[in-house]
């Protein structure tokens, strides 16, 4: 169902908006029909949505990131990330982001083709010698439960990193959930050996000191991108519908005003997400994934703020679909780094460099916009 | 929501190489210590300045080249604008000529006005203030008195305009005046003139702000005469012609750069070492930045591309300039120093007084914060 443009490059420089917006069309109408209110609501007891996985997973959109020739659709970053910012707008309770970016990672690592869903673990695997793994855990990994497979960093006593992926039959889970009760759970890691096949040497891109969380938080930035997007829609119609003294409370200036920077901070966040899908497999990667997961982490709680503020009291209830998205953003900001983490990791380097050379920086971030777009990592 | 165009935008090869340009021309400026960046800003009118910047080809770079003009992209103009503002140039002198007059006469102004206005403004000889703003009139622009009736050949002008930023010393004002019946939407009857500030009929007094510049100015016209071919636009069509103008006033890099050298000295002050709290605020500041850098070249794209994002250009604005507001807050709370114009020794205490005594009108001037924000909600369909 997801096919890429026989010419993704040449279409999309002739068109900037055409096929990003049939892409950002498709997939809206994909979740629309299957992440109903029922569904998230039933998610947010526990039950994984089968159904809803099925139609992602038969839409290929696990495999957007993954070149044609390793068996998937070859999307470029841009458009995978307008498929996770649309997730982040449905509030999909599924490891579509994880699954997307463990396949794309393991592949460019020269990995075997590998069943979804894939879930990526932040912290630190260690080997005890050769493929057998040291005991430990790894906490906050998203969606284990669900997943056949973890992608992890995994270190050797000699201190040599590399990406394993881990299978089921590794750990054992203790279920942990976020605020909005997507199943973060804690890997108790067995001392089993791992197969020959699933130890491969770390890809550049991931030997950064923030390794996996790097991409965790790339995609964390889109959803909370697609998330603001949404709040902002209920809000903007909440207060054209409701009224009290007579009109809509979006008639008044109070609201209007609020509602006007919610708009803004959405606006700027999802600018910075979409940077960060620009620099994706650039040197500017890094520092653009940490704007993005800084800018977006500080405007979700805005705009979750404004947003339920316009809502009332009524969007402070269960029966509301605006939590659904609400719960997700606070999750989501304080996932893989928090903003405070990603603004700590741009002001280092800010200063270690100096004032004069930030424009050159800043301009080089955007400028990636302009570079390859490859779609391995 | 309606569909908020930020999509992401790539520079033409041709914009880059402008950049390098521009780049090397202003440390040339710099090195001869032409200008000290961080007591200057774009606010800063220097003429001598902006003739060297159009000698060396910077103004008027979207002006056809039959005018003087350098024929390049709106994002050839972004990029040369953004290495000024980066590099504190004072760009105050041809900066609204080549931002918005120009343009507005290429595209509106009669043969006999682009010829004789166009080539001088290329050259960096002829400046233009802004014509909007009347002691009644400041955000509720429609409810301009000025008034223009017709005389033999042209229009004769009464009124006043105020705030006018240095009336004194360009040599047009770009005025928007009645000259008819506002009708039911209030829009109607308004006129843009070109006002020649050399001739008769016009007395400018100074408002000096609250640091003792004088930037500001009252304008009055009194039996004022503009010949025919000094009208912009067709007679009535003036709030059009304003609102297309202030998509290009308001989505510029100038909306969030006015401070950006404070930014830079900051970050020196701080130094190689921050501890986690100087990491984390300059680290913030430096994410809005990068998003502002995107959100203000998408607008540029579309502009390329003649579509007018009035919605887009107020949240850039909107965004942009409450984060120019941040830029000393966050600053002073980082690095402990007693603001002073006149610190001599000391860059960062001399860039924040410049910048504590300036920040109140980058929310206001150009559109106030709460205009904008009423702009966004009538986009977010509130009104």
């Amino acid at each position: 169902m997801l096919h890429a443009p026989a010419s993704p490059q040449a279409d999309l420089q002739s068109e900037p908006n055409d096929f990003s917006a049939i892409l950002a069309e498709q997939t809206d109408r994909l979740l629309a029909q299957h992440v109903t209110p029922a569904c998230l609501k039933a998610a947010d007891g526990g039950v994984f949505p089968a159904a809803a996985w099925e139609a992602v997973s038969d839409a290929w959109l696990p495999l957007a990131l993954v070149p044609e020739a390793a068996g998937g659709v070859g999307l470029d970053a841009p458009a995978a990330a307008q498929i996770l910012r649309r997730s982040g707008y449905h509030a999909l309770p599924a490891p579509l982001a994880e699954t997307m970016l463990g396949l794309a990672l393991w592949s460019a690592a020269g990995g075997a083709a590998v069943e979804g869903p894939v879930s990526l673990a932040t912290g630190l695997l260690r080997l005890a010698s050769g493929t057998i793994l040291a005991e430990g855990t790894m906490a906050h990994v998203p969606w284990a439960g669900a997943a056949g497979h973890v992608l992890a960093i995994a270190e050797a006593p000699d201190g040599a990193r590399h990406l394993a992926l881990l299978p089921r039959a590794a750990y054992t889970i203790v279920p942990r959930r976020n605020l909005a009760n997507e199943p973060r759970e804690t890997l108790h890691i067995g001392t089993a050996p791992l197969g020959p096949d699933a130890l491969l040497p770390l890809p550049a891109p991931l030997a950064g000191p923030d390794g996996l969380m790097l991409f965790g938080a790339f995609a964390r930035a889109q959803q909370m991108a697609g998330a603001m997007e949404r709040c902002l829609d209920l809000a903007v119609a909440y207060a054209n519908e409701r009224k009290q003294f007579g009109k809509p409370i979006g008639r008044f200036q109070a609201v209007q005003q609020m509602l006007a920077v919610a708009a803004g901070e959405s606006a700027a966040a999802g600018a910075a997400a979409q940077v960060a899908a620009a620099a994706w497999n650039t040197d500017q990667f890094p520092l653009a994934v940490a704007i993005a997961k800084a800018r977006c982490g500080e405007a979700a709680g805005k705009v979750a703020e404004i947003c339920h503020q316009v809502h009332g009291a009524m969007g402070f209830t269960q029966e509301h679909v605006l939590h659904f998205i609400t719960r997700r953003l606070w999750a989501w900001r304080d996932e893989c780094g928090n903003d405070a983490h990603w603004q700590e990791r741009i002001g280092r380097m800010v200063c270690a460099q100096g004032g004069a050379a930030l424009w050159p920086r800043l301009v080089a971030l955007r400028a990636a916009a302009n570079g390859d777009r490859g779609t391995q990592p | 929501m309606p569909d908020m165009r930020f999509a992401t935008v790539a520079f033409p090869k041709d914009a880059e190489d402008l950049r390098l340009q521009v780049r090397r021309f202003l440390e040339a400026e710099k090195a001869d210590g032409r200008f000290v960046p961080h007591r200057s800003s774009w606010n800063t009118f220097d003429p001598d300045f902006s003739r060297r910047a159009a000698k060396a080809g910077y103004v008027g770079l979207t002006l056809p080249e039959a005018y003087g003009g350098h024929a390049r992209s709106s994002l050839a103009r972004f990029v040369a604008t953004e290495e000024m503002l980066a590099a504190g140039a004072p760009c105050g002198a041809h900066w609204i000529a080549d931002r918005q007059s120009a343009p507005q006469i290429l595209r509106h102004g009669t043969q006999v006005a682009r010829d004789h206005i166009i080539p001088r403004i290329c050259a960096g000889e002829c400046y233009f203030g802004i014509g909007m703003s009347e002691p009644d009139s400041g955000s509720d622009l429609a409810a301009v008195r000025s008034k223009a009736v017709r005389g033999a050949g042209g229009w004769v002008l009464n009124g006043q305009k105020i705030w006018t930023t240095n009336a004194h010393r360009v040599h047009y004002l770009l005025a928007l005046v009645r000259t008819g019946d506002a009708g039911a939407d209030r829009h109607g009857g308004l006129t843009q003139f070109i006002i020649d500030m050399a001739a008769p009929g016009i007395s400018v007094r100074p408002i000096h702000d609250l640091s003792g510049n004088h930037e500001f100015n009252e304008v009055f016209f009194t039996d004022h005469f503009v010949a025919d071919d000094f009208v912009v636009g067709e007679v009535g069509d003036g709030w059009s012609m304003v609102t297309q103008e202030l998509a290009f006033e308001r989505s510029g890099p100038d909306r969030f750069m006015s401070d950006y050298r404070l930014l830079t000295e900051l970050v020196d002050r701080i130094g190689p070492a921050p501890d986690a709290r100087q990491a984390v605020e300059t680290g913030r500041l430096v994410a809005h930045m990068g998003a502002l850098m995107a959100m203000s070249g998408s607008v540029a794209a579309l502009l390329d591309r003649d579509i007018v994002p009035n919605v887009e250009a107020a949240l850039v604005k909107d965004v942009g300039t409450a984060f120019e507001r941040d830029i000393p807050e966050v600053a002073r709370r980082l690095v402990a120093v007693e603001a002073s114009l006149d610190a001599q020794d000391d860059r960062f205490a001399e860039a924040l007084a410049d910048v504590a005594l300036r920040a109140p009108s980058f929310t206001l001037r150009g559109g106030t914060r709460e205009i904008l924000r009423g702009v966004i909600a009538r986009g977010l369909g509130l009104r």
